[in-house]
């Protein structure tokens, strides 16, 4: 198992980010937060997708929030915006960490990859989405997001895993659909052309 | 028969968007000007509203509205079960009373909690025998249960009545329901082996991945919502009611549904779209409701539970003579479902049951919203059958796959109390079949067997269902580009049946999937009715329509050749690409150029006359706004005669720690009887998928209640144990028979439920036969149950409990 996986890292990346805070329409009507005063405003520059963003972040702002609501990269879904599904999985410094619960100022100085940055910029898939592909490994495709993000970072950490490493790697990714398997022959198949 | 397109592998059209996210879902999208609704729910399992007063909530800045249901029904609630679009007459924790829009959604919070709400707490009850029982509480306010076109009404039972069921003993008082086929008497007494027992299994939440948001506008006079369903036109006409908007001032946009297992299959299962919808409109503004894991639980839809009571009896040769089978069904807080009488039927069916009764009652508790979820009934009753076909087996010293060989479906068998013959039945070579995959010779010899604390345990599964309707429409055009659109109304919620049941049409005219385009995602690009994409059925209902529409298609591609050209309409072929006189095949028409002379023509080459007189009203309205853009195929399908079933085998194999209770898949194989296979890769994406659910159903998911206060203790993924990576095997064999059914033109059934179905048998079956043949008749087994057996400890719960800490 890819030890940089764990829930408890997860958590305490959460408890151990920062608080800060400024302003932008859409995020903050999604998600209701007062415009802060000016003296806590401040805007902050994130690494996102290779690209250096400037974006507006609230103290208790998530990273989920963040990438949904201020930056439109709605790729990254909320299925429980409670750390249990997956759905909203991104990389962090290659790290796969749940983004409802990872608060923005701890990426500030991070490397943050959503899946809309995996693509190459002549259009090609990246390896493990064109393994996803097919193998048809999404169903509903709702957590499919999810499991792209976790499937690069385990295969970035791990590139010829196991199947059972695999299963292991990606096992804080839920599917509804039950696409378990078939996103493992997904994750195979991508170490394999990776 | 050989295909160019059916039973081929390809890739659904929004694959790729799924992979790189750009599919959207009801939730990714804004409208300028949008605002955000919160909903207040019920704090209580069973209450009455008296009084809202929302005057300070109203006057906070940034709030833009309320709708209550007095809004909604303006002459009073529906007195009827089934979920209302907001209520004054709460019987479920979390269901919605009221909305808030506000400029965001802290605001629309921080408005709700200055609502002043006053509601009357009424009594609840979690388990329907404790309703069912004289002086017990009520769910509904007119009763414990409700009775179709009579209304609700109060089913008691006396206390010895209850408690002989609940020690065992078969139900003495009048069904509501019943149904009865052969001489039941008769086949006890033939019978070599009789086994009576009383059972139960779970209620459960549907929980899809996709909350279900909704976001609406209204733009000249039209209402917009963005939602998510199991079928783009099936739900347009009633959500459009429900709404209370025509039909063709509605327009539905729904490009991909992150999950429905039944639960959004119809408009009464997800009436919450219509609170966007109706707050739009009350303020003029776009409206975006995203909704919580919680609030999805809560109104999200669940598994019917069954207590029942059942006694099975077997000739010396193995045959099921008879099926005696008596229920109590959950219908939880909201009414619905119908799991017991398909429980039934699904026994009769896949068993062959020579003789049979069935009875059942039907009571309210207040939890979760019950409905249709995938195999409703079929999958719980397979999961208590599979043990017993087992015990039968060892009692009449018979092999296990020989007793189910024995009882097994074929083609001309019939099923269910009207004896419905099947379209095509091959049970027997789907247990052959999966039995050589699964090498059961090899492996049966492994039953039991220990190693250390651990031991072996066999299961085979068997799973059915209904799958295939018609009466629906197909439509397609081809342009003069040379292209065909077909229009597809079916849901895009991971079975990429509304691709691959599009492909009949590209097989009719021989054309180049690369050629055709699948015209869905929204009811604005004109779609034709579908059923529902519930009970396994699209497979088979939407290959029809598309292969129908196709072959109209093709007589009008004949006669406009044969028009221009000269001769007779049989006169002419195709190519894919060509309509040419097989004669002389230099004489003939490109697919563009007789697409142009079809417009030329108009009429009924343009859906501009003669229109089938059947056609259903959302395909009437799509074919009057298509009428005249292209050369038209329009199909009205005539119903089909008899049942045409799903069928599934599963044979598994595990290890069993005695010690702890847990146990691991060592292998498992599914097998799917589903006529032709139209689409490989995503007939495997439902075994795997109803694999993992079945494995759900047998071991794991369950509803928890505090009983003190009615409060939900299972409205997460993890509460409610929705199986995991670690929780299935790694690898999880497929295979199929691949005999085609002959009421469909293509040969296919459906799939998707009887997935699950065969799954849930064997893993029980599994368990029970490595504790050596011990029957938990109930599901989930849980591990602290296999513990407690293992150490010759009662049973802690009280039997037939259901939606209690159990577990």
């Amino acid at each position: 198992m890819n030890p940089k996986l764990t829930r408890r890292r997860f958590i305490k990346g959460v408890i151990a980010s920062g608080a800060v805070a400024t302003s932008t329409t859409i995020w903050y009507a999604a998600n209701g937060q007062a415009r802060p005063a000016g003296a806590v405003e401040r805007m902050i520059r994130i690494n996102i997708n290779g690209q250096m963003r400037s974006v507006d972040v609230a103290p208790q702002e998530t990273l989920a929030s963040t990438l949904r609501y201020k930056l439109g990269l709605t790729g990254t879904k909320l299925g429980c915006n409670r750390g249990e599904c997956g759905a909203c999985t991104v990389l962090v410094d290659d790290i796969p960490s749940y983004a409802c619960s990872v608060l923005t100022h701890s990426v500030k100085n991070k490397r943050v990859e959503s899946v809309e940055g995996l693509e190459a910029a002549n259009g090609d898939l990246h390896p493990v989405q064109q393994a996803f592909v097919d193998e048809l490994s999404p169903q509903c495709g709702y957590c499919t997001p999810g499991q792209v993000m976790s499937a690069v970072g385990l295969l970035r950490s791990n590139p010829n895993p196991t199947r059972e490493e695999a299963r292991q790697g990606m096992a804080g990714n839920i599917c509804r659909c039950g696409s378990y398997d078939s996103y493992l022959n997904g994750v195979m198949r991508a170490a394999q052309i990776g | 028969m050989a295909y160019r397109l059916i039973g081929k592998d390809f890739v659904p059209p929004d694959v790729p968007g799924k992979v790189t996210g750009r599919i959207k879902y009801a939730e990714d999208y804004a409208r300028d000007g949008m605002v955000y609704a919160r909903l207040l729910t019920s704090p209580v399992p069973h209450g009455r509203v008296v009084a809202i007063d929302a005057s300070e909530a109203l006057a906070m800045d940034g709030v833009y509205g309320i709708l209550t249901a007095d809004d909604v029904y303006p002459d009073g609630e529906p007195q009827s079960t089934g979920l209302k679009v907001l209520t004054n007459e709460p019987t479920l924790m979390g269901e919605p009373i009221l909305a808030v829009a506000a400029r965001d959604e802290k605001t629309a919070e921080n408005a709700i909690a200055a609502i002043s709400l006053t509601i009357e707490r009424l009594p609840f009850v979690l388990d329907p025998l404790d309703s069912l029982q004289e002086g017990g509480e009520n769910a509904y306010n007119g009763g414990n249960t409700f009775i179709f076109r009579q209304g609700f009404a109060e089913e008691k039972w006396t206390a010895d009545q209850v408690a002989s069921f609940r020690s065992g003993n078969e139900p003495t008082a009048e069904a509501q329901q019943s149904w009865e086929y052969g001489d039941l008497e008769a086949g006890f007494a033939a019978s070599d082996f009789v086994h009576e027992t009383t059972f139960s299994t779970a209620g459960y939440p549907h929980m899809s991945m996709e909350p279900r948001s909704a976001m609406a506008y209204w733009e000249n006079g039209k209402c917009y919502l963005h939602g998510t369903s199991q079928s783009l036109s099936a739900i347009a006409e009633p959500m459009a009611a429900i709404v209370g908007v025509p039909l063709e001032d509605f327009v539905f946009i729904n490009e991909a549904t992150g999950g429905g297992f039944g639960q959004r299959a119809r408009a009464g299962s997800i009436p919450s779209m219509a609170i966007p919808a109706k707050l739009s409109q009350k303020i003029n503004r776009p409206v975006m409701m995203r909704v919580t894991r919680e609030e999805e639980f809560t109104i999200g839809g669940a598994r019917q539970g069954l207590q029942g009571w059942v006694k099975v009896g077997f000739k010396r040769d193995g045959s099921m003579a008879a099926m005696d089978m008596y229920c109590v069904s959950d219908n939880g807080g909201k009414g619905g479902g119908g799991d017991a009488n398909s429980a039934a039927a699904g026994v009769s069916a896949l068993y062959q049951t020579e003789a049979m009764r069935f009875r059942n009652t039907s009571i309210g508790t207040n939890t979760g919203h019950r409905g249709a979820q995938r195999g409703p009934g079929e999958n719980q009753i397979m999961a208590i059958m599979a043990p017993i076909m087992d015990k039968a087996a060892e009692e009449l010293g018979l092999d296990r796959l020989e007793i189910r060989k024995l009882n097994a479906a074929q083609n001309g068998d019939v099923s269910g109390p009207r004896s419905t013959p099947f379209t095509s039945a091959y049970m027997p070579e789907a247990l052959e079949q999966a039995a050589t995959q699964f090498d059961w010779e090899g492996k049966k010899g492994r039953s039991r067997q220990t190693n250390g604390t651990k031991v072996r345990g066999l299961g085979i599964g068997q799973g059915y269902h209904n799958a295939g309707r018609s009466g629906m429409d197909g439509l397609i055009r081809l342009m003069p580009s040379g292209r065909l659109q077909i229009h597809n109304g079916v849901g895009n919620l991971g079975t990429y049946s509304y691709a691959s049941t599009s492909r009949a049409a590209a097989e009719v005219l021989m054309m180049e999937w690369e050629n055709c385009d699948v015209v869905t995602g929204r009811t604005d690009r004109h779609l034709p009715i579908t059923s529902p994409q519930d009970g396994s059925n699209s497979i088979f209902t939407n290959t029809r329509t598309c292969f129908g529409a196709a072959q109209d298609l093709l007589a009008k591609m004949k006669e406009i050749a044969a028009m221009d050209l000269g001769g007779d309409p049989a006169d002419y072929e195709i190519d894919g690409s060509r309509i040419y006189q097989i004669a002389d095949n230099t004489a003939g028409m490109t697919y563009a150029e007789v697409a142009q002379r079809g417009m030329e023509l108009g009429g009924k080459f343009t859906g501009e006359a003669e229109l089938p007189e059947e056609l259903n009203t959302l395909t009437a309205l799509s074919v009057s706004r298509l009428a005249g853009t292209g050369l038209m195929g329009i199909f009205h399908d005539p119903r089909h005669n008899d049942n045409p079933p799903g069928f599934t085998v599963t044979f598994t194999e595990i290890e069993l720690d005695k010690e702890t209770g847990k146990f691991e898949i060592l292998d498992m194989v599914t097998v799917a009887e589903c006529g032709t296979v139209v689409h490989p890769q995503g007939l495997a994406n439902q075994l795997r998928g109803g694999a993992v659910w079945g494995i759900g159903l047998s071991v794991l998911e369950r509803h928890l209640y505090d009983p003190q206060n009615g409060l939900p203790a299972s409205s997460g993924y993890w509460q409610s144990k929705i199986p995991t990576y670690l929780d299935t095997p790694a690898q999880i064999g497929t295979g199929w028979v691949d005999l085609p059914d002959p009421e469909n033109p293509v040969g296919a059934r459906g799939i998707g439920e009887p997935s699950m179905g065969a799954v849930s048998a064997a893993l029980n079956a599994a368990i029970s036969d490595a504790l050596g043949g011990h029957l938990f008749d109930t599901a989930p087994v849980t591990t602290d149950m296999i513990i407690n057996h293992i150490a010759g400890v009662s049973e802690e719960a009280t039997p037939l409990a259901q939606n209690n800490f159990r577990g």
